[in-house]
């Protein structure tokens, strides 16, 4: 299987996403320039944490123009697994491709710590590896994290199963202690925390592989 | 060349003295103009030429097997095996942080990660040690929680979005750091060791390129501002105080690397403090060339600027090459991908002088060497240290050891910091293998099998009662730190935090601190390969503390580390190294002194080098063994705070009895050195090694479920539920925040 991770200029956990998927789970990676129109002949795309063009107006508001967003929402169309993480959840959101906002966290200051999550589905191609009788330990590392969209939204997200993780204990104020939800045809997943830093022993916890695993299950099962 | 008319006012306020001027007047010749002033002053400052500490820092050590590069250089570099090094520096922003705390943090961060980059290194790892007045002072609290939260938001704000985890350091508070709190900032990072830049500037003919940022009027005069103590007008220096962009530091780091891979660039120096005057004569002055520069191409992002101020301007995210002459286009595509601004403003000569010129005409004409290196080096008197604390100890009060535990972890200096440390990303790069809150913070090179680990030390109040004890305390705290995770330390950089050197009682307070650092390094093995000093840091004649903070690194294999939790109960508590010795004397520079007794006095704790050693080697080669379910060494506080420390996070507690006749107090919280609290399923293996070191390992007792109960001879001196004092210890610092 390709991974695809998409490097804006900002971007700072492209190498950790390449790590997680392309030493740990041995896929082949393509980082994947923000400039350009095309993504090659990758099965997955993941946008990685950072902050995309520095973040100064708004969170992955510059970054839905760039060219690469383009080539994105055209895999996403065709049904391809998009993943966003942290400031890549942020830039779906803004694209349109996810519904709802990411806010400042309640608290008003940024938070890195080690957050338990609850899968809220399996029923996804991120998380069909997953337990929901399980919890999972999984970094945050954000300042506007908090899950925010109207009720009617929210009922809709849950009526249709797609909120992929919920925290334990929310750390942010994320409504209905929101953490990860997908698009409506469920190929296209955003989640403030970071698996790809809960990848293996020295990194304090392995939950965060449940993710790229079931990319790759759903992969091969295509 | 303009004529300007040079006054006593002018070079008074050029903060040149007029032995200084004449050495200028004398080495060009003629009287210098007014931009050949501006940049005598900030490449003479304290801050750029270490006028008042060169000659003692010279008694460092420097040199060792694995030193690539000491002193001298953006940072030093060290050998780690497998093709690979490792650049780190420690370097202070003091006075920015003070008139402007987000700001001043913020860009202290992005010039030592500059130091960094400029080496060729990508920046892994940012430690910071913190110092501000008390927050709970009547009068200044208010100001310094500002400072703090301002401070440490400056620090997140840079560190994250540039996307270097911040790791570690330590934060302490004291009313001498009310009007100058001290903000220490370390980096480190990695490369091939084929791939190590140089910030020299060679072949004449080649290219000198700017890269970066725009050059505005932000910041001028920032290193001679940091060279002098703050007045009530030092409130107006505020525009003196560069912004920061981390963004824009991200994508010249990102560009600088790829650029050095080109193989076209010769020598490259961040634009630092004094910017362009320093980044041009220190790379001309260390490749022994001229530079001469022409001002109308450098980019400006205001319009109408003299000379004065371009040459001067301390904008942030600049940096400065030499290129391959004929590869400039080479350099240029990779900036150009990266959106970042690149211009040819000069060439390299054969004439050895900066050279400056604006419109064509010349407007400053210097000899690169004597401008860099030719300040006048002082040996300023030195006399006895200052010290207005007794050596006496007052009448102690009786103990209440149940009391004093809860009232020392709740205390600025010993409480829990993750209201600090959780703003900070820690974790991008998924290479931290321990961060913040561990022993010693562990960052693996993924490249190779091996780990660095990093501590910060320093301790104001010991060196206060001791400069030369006080540092030697720091090395040997901070190495013993490194040797708990099972590094080894290879070497060290610091940061010389004083006041006004010009005052005898102070320069003699650094000289010891040098003397003491010096032998402790040699001892240790440890060369110094670099670091900052920060002298001046006096607000209204009241100076800090003598406060030399360290920073020493070591290396390890990878693996999991042990870290300083109980994690079982029914384990063996042993005291490597033993009870130690201490007297009331001995015990006047303590926390408990501080925050029980509210007094400083004495001595800082006795130091035996030999046995420090021992215990070092003992604790690595446990550590390294597995013997070690958890290891944390004795510091602040004594034995009761970091058995406190070891059960908070995982609420195993311990029960343990002392055999030893002093007095509770002292021996519960007397911070003698050279001690590891260990927890092993294995205490007779862990004890056979303590012997064969040379030390001991007496089991003082049993980890518990839920407690903490300490006796002395079999008698109860205080027992706790670990879950209220994690209470206390976590949520302190938050509560004196607000």
């Amino acid at each position: 299987m390709t991974f695809g991770v998409i490097v804006f200029p900002g971007s700072n956990r492209d190498h950790d996403a390449a790590y997680a998927v392309g030493r740990i789970l041995g896929q082949k990676v393509d980082l994947i320039w923000h400039d350009s129109a095309s993504l090659g002949s990758v099965d997955a795309v993941i946008l990685p944490g950072g902050f995309a063009y520095g973040d100064y107006l708004r969170c992955g508001a510059i970054a839905k123009f760039s060219p690469v967003m383009m080539a994105v929402r055209k895999f996403a169309a065709g049904g391809g697994l998009v993943l966003g993480i942290c400031n890549g959840f942020q830039i779906l959101v803004e694209a349109g491709l996810l519904p709802g906002a990411l806010i400042r966290n309640r608290g008003l200051r940024f938070i890195c710590r080690n957050v338990q999550l609850r899968p809220g589905t399996t029923n996804s191609p991120f998380t069909c590896a997953a337990s929901k009788e399980k919890t999972y330990r999984v970094p945050i590392a954000h300042g506007e994290g908090c899950y925010f969209a109207d009720q009617r939204t929210l009922d809709e997200l849950e009526a249709e199963d797609r909120v992929t993780f919920r925290y334990v204990e929310n750390p942010n104020g994320s409504l209905r202690d929101i953490a990860g939800i997908l698009n409506r045809e469920r190929n296209v997943m955003g989640m403030m925390p970071h698996p790809e830093d809960a990848t293996e022993p020295l990194m304090s916890s392995c939950d965060g592989l449940v993710v790229f695993q079931s990319m790759l299950t759903t992969a091969v099962r295509a | 060349m303009s004529a300007a008319l040079i006054t006593p006012d002018l070079i008074a306020q050029h903060q040149l003295t007029p032995q200084e001027y004449e050495k200028i007047v004398a080495l060009l010749g003629r009287e210098p103009s007014y931009t050949e002033l501006g940049i005598f002053s900030v490449m003479w400052s304290e801050h750029c030429s270490y006028k008042s500490s060169r000659l003692h820092l010279k008694k460092l050590p420097t040199s060792g097997n694995r030193v690539v590069q000491g002193p001298g250089e953006n940072a030093g570099v060290i050998d780690i095996g497998e093709g690979y090094v490792i650049a780190f520096k420690i370097e202070s922003h003091n006075h920015p942080s003070f008139i402007e705390p987000f700001q001043g943090a913020a860009t202290g961060v992005g010039g030592i990660l500059r130091d960094i980059f400029t080496m060729g290194a990508r920046p892994v790892a940012v430690l910071d040690s913190l110092r501000f007045g008390r927050l709970d002072d009547p009068v200044t609290g208010v100001r310094n929680r500002r400072i703090l939260q301002g401070v440490v938001a400056g620090i997140a704000h840079y560190g994250n979005c540039f996307g270097v985890p911040t790791v570690g350091g330590e934060c302490l508070f004291e009313s001498c750091y009310d009007g100058n709190p001290l903000v220490n900032v370390f980096a480190l990072g990695v490369c091939r060791k084929q791939e190590v830049c140089y910030a020299r500037a060679a072949g004449v003919g080649n290219p000198v390129i700017y890269v970066g940022a725009r050059t505005g009027r932000d910041g001028i005069h920032g290193a001679s501002m940091a060279s002098a103590e703050f007045t009530e007008e030092s409130k107006q220096k505020r525009p003196n105080v560069q912004v920061g962009d981390p963004f824009l530091e991200k994508l010249l780091l990102e560009a600088c690397l790829e650029a050095m891979q080109t193989g076209a660039i010769v020598g490259i120096q961040d634009m630092g403090a004094a910017g362009l005057t320093c980044s041009t004569c220190e790379m001309g002055s260390r490749g022994e060339v001229g530079i001469e520069i022409e001002l109308d191409r450098v980019p400006q992002r205001e319009t109408g600027m003299m000379p004065y101020e371009i040459m001067l301007s301390e904008s942030q995210e600049r940096m400065l090459l030499v290129a391959e002459q004929g590869r400039e286009e080479e350099v240029f595509r990779v900036f150009r991908r990266w959106g970042l601004e690149a211009v040819e403003i000069g060439v390299v000569t054969g004439d050895g002088k900066l050279r400056v010129k604006q419109h064509g005409d010349v407007v400053a004409e210097i000899p690169n060497r004597e401008l860099a290196d030719g300040a006048p080096l002082y040996d300023r008197p030195h006399t006895q240290p200052l010290r207005r604390a007794p050596l006496e100890p007052p009448p102690l009060p009786d103990p209440d050891v149940q009391q004093a535990l809860p009232a020392l972890v709740a205390s600025g200096d010993l409480c829990g910091k993750s209201w600090i440390w959780e703003q900070y990303d820690y974790l991008v790069r998924s290479s931290t293998v321990a961060g913040p809150g561990a022993e010693a913070a562990i960052i693996r090179i993924k490249e190779t099998g091996t780990s660095v680990a990093i501590s910060l030390d320093g301790n104001g109040r010991y060196c206060y009662l001791s400069p030369r004890g006080g540092a030697m305390l720091a090395v040997a705290e901070s190495c013993r730190n490194v040797s708990t995770v099972g590094a080894v330390p290879v070497a060290a950089t610091n940061c010389l935090n004083f006041g006004n050197p010009e005052r005898p009682e102070i320069m003699a307070q650094l000289v010891e601190a040098i003397e003491g650092m010096a032998d402790a390094c040699r001892f240790f093995d440890t060369p110094i390969t670099g670091g900052n000093v920060s002298l001046y840091n006096e607000t209204l004649g009241e100076g800090i503390y003598p406060t030399p903070v360290l920073g020493v690194v070591g290396l390890k294999t990878t693996g999991v580390a042990a870290g300083i939790a109980f994690r079982h109960a029914g384990r063996a508590v042993m005291l490597l190294g033993g009870l130690g010795s201490t007297d009331e004397v001995r015990f006047g520079s303590t926390q408990y002194a501080k925050t029980i007794v509210n007094r400083l006095w004495g001595l800082p704790p006795a130091l035996d080098l030999a046995q420090e050693k021992r215990v070092q080697e003992a604790i690595r080669e446990i550590v390294n063994a597995g013997l070690a379910e958890s290891a944390h060494d004795l510091s602040d506080g004594g034995l009761a705070v970091a058995l406190a420390e070891c059960a908070c996070s995982t609420n195993v507690g311990a029960r343990i009895d002392l055999d030893s006749d002093l007095r509770p107090d002292l021996l519960l919280f007397h911070e003698g050195p050279s001690r590891v609290l260990v927890s092993t399923a294995k205490p007779d293996a862990v004890a056979a090694i303590a012997w064969r070191h040379g030390t001991e390992a007496p089991v003082i007792g049993v980890t518990i479920e839920k407690e903490i109960e300490i006796r002395q001879k079999g008698r109860v001196l205080g027992r706790w539920q670990v879950a209220s004092l994690k209470a206390v210890y976590d949520d302190a610092l938050e509560s004196h925040v607000r």
